[in-house]
């Protein structure tokens, strides 16, 4: 029996908002989690009783904001063939918020990296289920989640500052 | 706050909680305007408890005593009707304002459009004369069944009162023993107790 929708929302929201808040930074996350779920639900009645809710959450989820990511690129002078997180903006008013110094140090790893961590790390899914979204070997997901990890303790400092040595 | 980048990924940002409650919001805004969605509830506190009110797009299929379990009766529309099912969005608004002025004694009736797919039968035609028992009146399990076209169904009234998917809204609290006492409810009978001296006092 399909559970109603409305328990997917409550259960997976909160994680697949940090999921695009990590992949994407905080301004377009918003416009990422609302086409996720959106697209999750019309899919929810063909979506198998046994599936893994949150492993397929991410993966549209992912979809979603290499979507938006793509969306914003046409609009942005192309200086690299993949966008890399959009650079947090200095206008916005998380600016002053205390946990903002660890996500624009999330959003300053390298793509690969940043998928990781975001999938593994926030989301929790296993390297496996990781690898079949980012695609290579769970082996490479693996590595460049932790090597995502290692990044950030060197860019996220502990009294809380991002490193400008990034 | 701890300083493990591992452990603050896993924790939930500031403002979290309103940009999610904002989210939600336009979430059944969209899905509501397409419509991507088989059902919309809400709840509604009463002088009964709490009560969950459920939508679809053709109007109120479902009002639910707390003590039928609200997550149960949820996943069992899921079932019945669909799974696609949010909470909040505005089709329920009118319910409520009715729902609050029944109890305050303002309203007698109610008007918004009613969505009987949850009834077959004789079920139904039981539910279609329930709503023409006049407010603060009641019939007998035995009248009901004479009304709806079989005398000797009277325990069919029974089974089609406890099985009432829009209680209050469709009033079979107004069906009682023919010796004049309460017979069951599915609200619980203090309840129906209740719902009666309203509907005598006012």
């Amino acid at each position: 029996m399909k559970r109603p929708f409305e328990q997917a929302v409550t259960e997976h929201g909160a994680v697949v908002l940090r999921v695009c808040r990590a992949v994407l930074g905080p301004i377009e996350a918003d416009d990422a989690w609302s086409e996720t779920f959106l697209s999750a639900l019309r899919a929810w009645p063909d979506l198998p009783d046994d599936a893994n809710v949150r492993a397929w959450l991410v993966t549209i989820a992912h979809r979603k904001a290499v979507d938006v990511a793509r969306a914003g690129a046409r609009h942005a002078v192309p200086v690299a063939a993949v966008p890399d997180a959009a650079a947090p903006r200095v206008d916005q008013p998380e600016e002053a918020l205390p946990d903002r110094d660890l996500w624009t140090a999330v959003a300053a790893l390298p793509e690969k990296q940043r998928l990781c961590v975001a999938y593994h790390h926030v989301a929790g899914l296993p390297h496996p289920e990781v690898a079949r979204i980012v695609g290579g070997t769970p082996a490479a997901a693996r590595r460049a989640a932790a090597d995502g990890i290692a990044r950030l303790r060197t860019t996220y400092a502990t009294d809380g500052r991002v490193s400008t040595h990034v | 706050m701890s300083d493990n980048p591992i452990q603050l990924l896993t924790e939930p940002t500031t403002g979290e909680a309103e940009r999610l409650a904002a989210l939600h919001a336009l979430l059944v805004d969209r899905a509501s305007a397409e419509a991507a969605v088989d059902v919309t509830y809400r709840r509604l506190d009463s002088p009964v408890g709490s009560l969950l009110l459920a939508a679809t797009d053709l109007g109120v299929v479902r009002v639910a005593f707390e003590t039928e379990d609200h997550d149960r009766v949820l996943e069992s529309l899921g079932s019945s009707v669909g799974s696609r099912i949010l909470r909040g969005g505005d089709r329920l608004d009118p319910l409520a304002r009715e729902l609050d002025d029944y109890f305050a004694g303002r309203r007698q009736g109610f008007d918004v459009p009613l969505d009987l797919r949850l009834a077959r039968g004789f079920r139904l035609t039981v539910l279609r004369h329930l709503s023409e028992i006049p407010y603060g009146s009641t019939e007998s399990y035995g009248e009901v069944a004479v009304a709806s076209g079989s005398p000797r169904a009277v325990r069919a009234v029974g089974s089609a009162c406890a099985t009432n998917p829009l209680p209050i809204v469709v009033p079979c609290h107004r069906v009682v023993r023919s010796d004049g006492s309460l017979g069951g409810y599915l609200g619980g009978l203090p309840a129906k107790e209740r719902l009666l001296a309203l509907e005598r006092a006012a």
